[in-house]
């Protein structure tokens, strides 16, 4: 064996090791806070906690029903205002479009996909909980719904542009308008990714803690509606955790599984739908 | 001005097209095309490489103007029509196209076919099934699909997938249908099938087709037209162009000397 083919080897199996080492260091983070939040959240995950409401301080017991239904309510909304303007702007940037106006769009969107959620919040709460003078549903939706606004809208516009020209072609020489291809065609053909995009987003967005503290705020009882404050699993988890009570810890990490167990449906939900795809496409 | 000798003048010219010029941005294309292509007849369209032939077919229905930057300048008549300011939907539901690699929607065979109707509307009192069907049968895919219908379209093979296109683009019943090297992809039997089928449309069908394979051009074509860098070096009928071509590049072309 010769010299340089042998450095050539040796070089090798090092980077090969290397790249071993930091895989299995990536991995094994991951798996010990999966394992440390199933271990915790999983003993206090009864079904007092997912059906009864927080019981006043110092008394043991209770549960997050409140917050669960509160997130749900908060992410309903959030998905109501954001994911349509999202979808239809990735749309217009995928299909339509000059130059300057476009480019506009996309660094802006790029730009608020990178701005901390708590500023998110903030905009909420100038534009909606101060003119109506309290918290609400309303307003914590409407901070999530921003946030998911550049997200869906670039993952939008991806998945168009992945979509081939000559499917666009195809349904242009059949005599189709430009806005019947992209609506009968082309969305169609795109409509997975974007189903995906959408699911990743909202699981993104469940668990911002940051926007919805001064929007949503908190409540110990039922919001009494779209107008009220509400609890919502981020936040309850956020004061519960840095609680000194003992009960409320367990019942912390009990909301933190939810949420974990949120993202893993919507991720499951996002590879199922991609596997679909594969099976009809080429 | 209309000094052309084509011999689209003997019978009668579907489409007529008089000093064309076209560029991509500032390079230019198309150098002062002129010719009339008969109606319900076979043009073929040969010549190396890049010389033009998808750039002259694709104006005809205008399908160009999806390239940002690209112009066409001349006449270019639909039975006396002015092509660039027809409505373009319209347009394109009279002369239909069907490209050089298959492109099925990723939807049924059925709505394949269907997609054109349901765009432009059909006649009614004809159930949509119906005219799916005739579709299917003109473009000699009926047997091979019937049982699979609402399966989808991208489960078929390449050649069925072209002749399913082809299907798509017959719906609509064109007057004019533009082929772009539509067996490039074809083995022979899938070809054979695909030009008996351009022989049954020349009936009902005017046809330009795009080929590079000069038996193809000679066995289907009534007219062939020859490209060159650009311009339009010979057009006449087919079996002239390939005897006793008028221009030596032809000829060398033809027997293979270049291209
Ligand atoms: N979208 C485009 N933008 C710029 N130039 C183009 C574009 N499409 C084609 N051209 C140029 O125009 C010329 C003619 O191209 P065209 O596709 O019409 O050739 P063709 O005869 O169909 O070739 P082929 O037999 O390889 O398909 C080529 O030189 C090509 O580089
Ligand atoms: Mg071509």
């Amino acid at each position: 064996m010769n010299r340089p083919f042998f450095m050539r080897k040796l070089v090798n199996a090092l980077m090969l090791s290397l790249c071993g080492v930091c895989a299995l260091v990536s991995v094994s983070v991951l798996f010990i806070i999966l394992g440390y939040l199933l271990w915790n959240g999983g003993r206090f995950l009864t079904w007092t906690f997912l059906t009864r409401l927080p019981t006043p301080v110092g008394e043991p017991g209770g549960g997050m029903a409140n917050a669960i239904v509160g997130s749900g309510k908060v992410l309903l909304l959030a998905a109501l205002t954001g994911v349509p303007v999202g979808f239809v702007g990735g749309i217009y940037l995928a299909e339509f479009g000059g130059r300057v106006f476009p480019f506009l769009v996309r660094y802006t969107a790029d730009l608020l996909n990178g701005v901390p959620s708590i500023v998110m919040g903030i905009f909420a709460y100038t534009v909606v909980v101060l003119p109506m003078h309290h918290f609400s549903t309303l307003a914590g939706g409407l901070a999530l719904g921003a946030m998911l606004i550049p997200i869906v809208l670039r993952s939008t516009e991806e998945f168009l542009r992945a979509v081939p020209q000559s499917l666009r072609e195809g349904a242009l020489a059949l005599g189709a308008s430009k806005s019947r291809a992209i609506a009968t065609v082309v969305i169609p053909a795109g409509f997975q990714g974007i189903a995906t995009g959408i699911l990743l987003a909202l699981a993104r967005v469940a668990g911002e803690t940051a926007p919805l503290i001064f929007t949503s705020a908190n409540n110990r009882f039922w919001s009494r509606g779209w107008n009220q404050p509400t609890a919502t699993l981020p936040v309850m988890i956020w004061t519960y955790a840095s609680s000194a009570y003992e009960d409320w810890h367990r019942q912390a990490w009990a909301a933190g599984l939810i949420l974990l167990m949120l993202v893993l449906v919507a991720n499951a939900g996002a590879r199922l739908i991609l596997a679909r795809r594969t099976s009809v496409a080429r | 001005m209309v000094s052309q000798e084509t011999p689209a003048k003997r019978s009668t010219a579907k489409i007529q097209v008089r000093g064309l010029n076209f560029y991509y941005g500032p390079r230019q294309a198309l150098y002062d095309i002129s010719l009339g292509i008969a109606e319900k007849k076979i043009t073929a369209l040969i010549g190396p490489s890049g010389c033009g032939k998808s750039t002259f077919l694709r104006t005809l229905n205008r399908m160009h103007e999806l390239v940002r930057q690209a112009r066409a300048e001349g006449q270019l008549l639909l039975d006396g029509e002015d092509i660039m300011s027809m409505d373009v939907t319209r347009l394109r539901r009279r002369v239909g196209m069907v490209f050089q690699k298959s492109n099925p929607f990723p939807k049924t065979i059925f709505e394949n076919v269907a997609y054109g109707l349901r765009v432009n509307g059909y006649p009614k009192g004809r159930p949509l099934a119906d005219l799916v069907e005739a579709s299917l049968k003109r473009a000699a895919l009926w047997d091979e699909v019937k049982d699979s219908l609402h399966k989808s379209a991208y489960a078929l093979s390449g050649g069925q997938q072209q002749r399913l296109c082809i299907a798509r683009a017959l719906a609509v019943n064109p007057e004019v249908l533009l082929l772009d090297e539509p067996c490039s992809a074809l083995d022979p039997i899938a070809t054979a099938k695909i030009e008996e089928l351009l022989f049954a449309l020349r009936e009902s069908c005017t046809i330009v087709i795009v080929t590079h394979n000069m038996q193809q051009a000679a066995r289907v074509a009534d007219y062939t037209g020859f490209f060159l860098m650009g311009r339009l070096v010979e057009f006449d009928e087919t079996k002239v162009v390939f005897t006793r071509p008028r221009r030596r590049e032809t000829e060398d072309y033809i027997t293979g000397r270049f291209g």
